[in-house]
């Protein structure tokens, strides 16, 4: 494990304190930052905080760097995506009643009024040691702290025949929410009465615990007010549901009698694309009309490439006081990329929240100051189950300094007591709400 | 750039920190506004950066909010007659009289 405690050398300190007098707004060693110019400016060679990431995480992370430290320490953002879609509220376009515009937010307004300096590009290597990234542009950019919120890596070859089946956009996955979201949407408009949906769920941990739930809701209400003959299958490869599950299981006995089925203990291994049909560790095979087929995920790509994903290969450790690697010093990971700890969902809110935590401590620990020694984490997750009804699960988090965890603080948080427009109003206002804490 | 670290206790954080070899205490005061600043930042993702809230929002901002009003609204969310609410009376519950009055005291002296 890595001393989350340790101090910055005291010749690195002065470095650092002489650097931020002298240069004012400007790294030690990076060139004047111009907000709102950054995307016309070259790339520097080197920056203090390097965010790897443009979601949940890490656009909270960019930005809280430069709102912790009053604009002194310099952040780069290398995220690919021209703007970010939000994952949360994404089943509301499957459903009909909110378009992927809706989702979007533009990255802008990190450059324009926060001074972050954005790389359209992905990261293509990480040097843990001589702590440089390279970008796929080619690019090197050395950094003093490396802030990694890669998402998720759906395991394609955890079912079979799925990779080919995605890839010719036969059976989508719309797990991360963009054209494949658009793209499945279609699938369900194109699917007549009376056909069947039918989603299938990996063994948790995965992205979004009540997401699968949410969406097979939202494909019901389309197909109760659309195509009423029409039938959603939850295939589970858990045993029961993941979350909120009383709340799910009332409002499909009673919003969605008769449509929505419910199977637990459906693990998929593999998909028949011709056929439409998926294939099952155990239980008989099923064809639908309309298939979306969540595969096993891990950590993002670049983390597992980096060595960091040190839990079955899977996940990230990390020391929860500040979210640094336990394998890499001055590597913070983010978001669903890690190895959780007991009733932390993988959530856009909790990456929100990992992010301000490990924001904390990477300003504090370049100032060389003791980082905080009892970090909070909040979660609220909105899950619609119809175009405006809302139900939601909701906790606090504590970190425990004897036990190096967080622990959801005795008696707090819980769950809706049923579906409520008032609710819906809240969800909504939640997403744009913390769309403009990353982003705006 | 606003700052996140207005409170009434410490100095803008940065402020400090343009001074190389700034006094302990003046750094002790640092250290605790960033920790507040990081605290109140749970609150952010429903009630906006800062407490400022979006546009047309539907929860309320909370820069700006009287310290005392604050304190009370909490209480009545934490109370045994629990404030009828969707989601703040479980998440009241989670924060300690202490983070109470340290949060009172930040948004108290946010900007709107």
């Amino acid at each position: 494990m890595i001393d989350s405690e340790r101090s910055l050398s005291s010749a690195a300190r002065r470095q650092w304190l002489r650097g931020a007098g002298a240069a004012g707004l400007a790294g030690i060693a990076g060139a004047p930052l111009l907000a709102g110019c950054a995307s016309a400016a070259a790339l520097p060679g080197r920056t203090r905080v390097l965010v790897v990431g443009g979601g949940y995480g890490g656009a909270t992370a960019a930005k809280y760097v430069r709102l912790f430290s009053g604009g002194r320490i310099d952040v780069v953002l290398v995220e690919p995506n021209e703007a970010f879609v939000s994952c949360p509220a994404s089943n509301l376009v499957l459903g009909g009643s909110r378009t992927i515009a809706d989702m979007t937010t533009p990255y802008d307004t990190l450059a324009g009024r926060h001074g972050v300096r954005l790389a359209r590009d992905t990261v293509a290597a990480i040097d843990a040691a001589k702590k440089t990234a390279t970008l796929a542009s080619g690019a090197t950019i050395a950094w003093d702290k490396l802030i990694l919120s890669p998402g998720i890596e759906l395991m394609w070859d955890s079912i079979g025949g799925l990779k080919d089946a995605n890839a010719s956009g036969r059976i989508l996955q719309a797990w991360k929410a963009g054209p494949e979201t658009v793209a499945l949407r279609r699938q369900l408009e194109a699917m007549p009465d009376g056909g069947t949906f039918a989603i299938t769920i990996p063994e948790a941990p995965y992205r979004c615990p009540p997401g699968p739930y949410e969406r097979a809701c939202q494909v019901a209400a389309y197909f109760k007010a659309q195509k009423p003959r029409s039938k959603v299958l939850i295939l589970d490869a858990n045993p029961d549901v993941t979350s909120k599950g009383p709340l799910f299981k009332k409002v499909w006995a009673e919003s969605y009698p008769g449509m929505v089925e419910y199977r637990g203990q459906h693990k998929a291994t593999a998909v028949d694309a011709k056929a439409n049909t998926v294939k099952f560790e155990v239980q008989e095979d099923v064809k639908a009309d309309v298939l979306n087929v969540l595969p096993t995920m891990r950590a993002g790509a670049i983390a597992v490439q980096t060595g960091l994903a040190n839990m079955n290969a899977r996940w990230c450790g990390v020391n929860y006081q500040t979210f640094e690697s336990a394998v890499a010093k001055d590597i913070h990971v983010l978001g669903d990329s890690i190895q959780i700890a007991p009733g932390m969902p993988k959530s856009g809110h909790m990456a929100n929240n990992h992010a301000k935590v490990a924001a904390a401590a990477v300003v504090a620990q370049l100032a060389g100051w003791e980082v905080n020694p009892a970090p909070m984490l909040t979660n609220t997750c909105y899950s619609f189950v119809d175009a405006k009804r809302v139900i939601h699960v909701a906790s606090v988090h504590e970190y425990v300094a004897a036990e190096k965890t967080f622990k959801t603080v005795a008696g707090s948080g819980g769950v809706s007591a049923g579906p409520t427009e008032l609710e819906g109003e809240y969800a909504w206002n939640w997403a744009r709400t913390i769309w403009a804490d990353a982003l705006g | 750039m606003r700052s996140l670290l207005r409170t009434p206790s410490a100095a803008v954080l940065a402020a400090a920190w343009l001074l190389a070899g700034a006094a302990p205490a003046r750094a002790a005061d640092d250290v605790a506004a960033l920790r507040t600043a990081a605290l109140a930042a749970t609150c952010a993702s429903c009630h906006g950066t800062a407490g400022r809230a979006v546009d047309r929002s539907v929860v309320p901002g909370l820069a700006g909010m009287p310290r005392d009003r604050f304190i009370a609204q909490m209480k009545d969310f934490r109370g045994e007659n629990t404030r009828k609410a969707t989601v703040m009376h479980q998440l009241a519950k989670g924060y300690s009289e202490a983070q109470i009055e340290q949060l009172a005291a930040y948004f108290a002296a946010q900007k709107p």
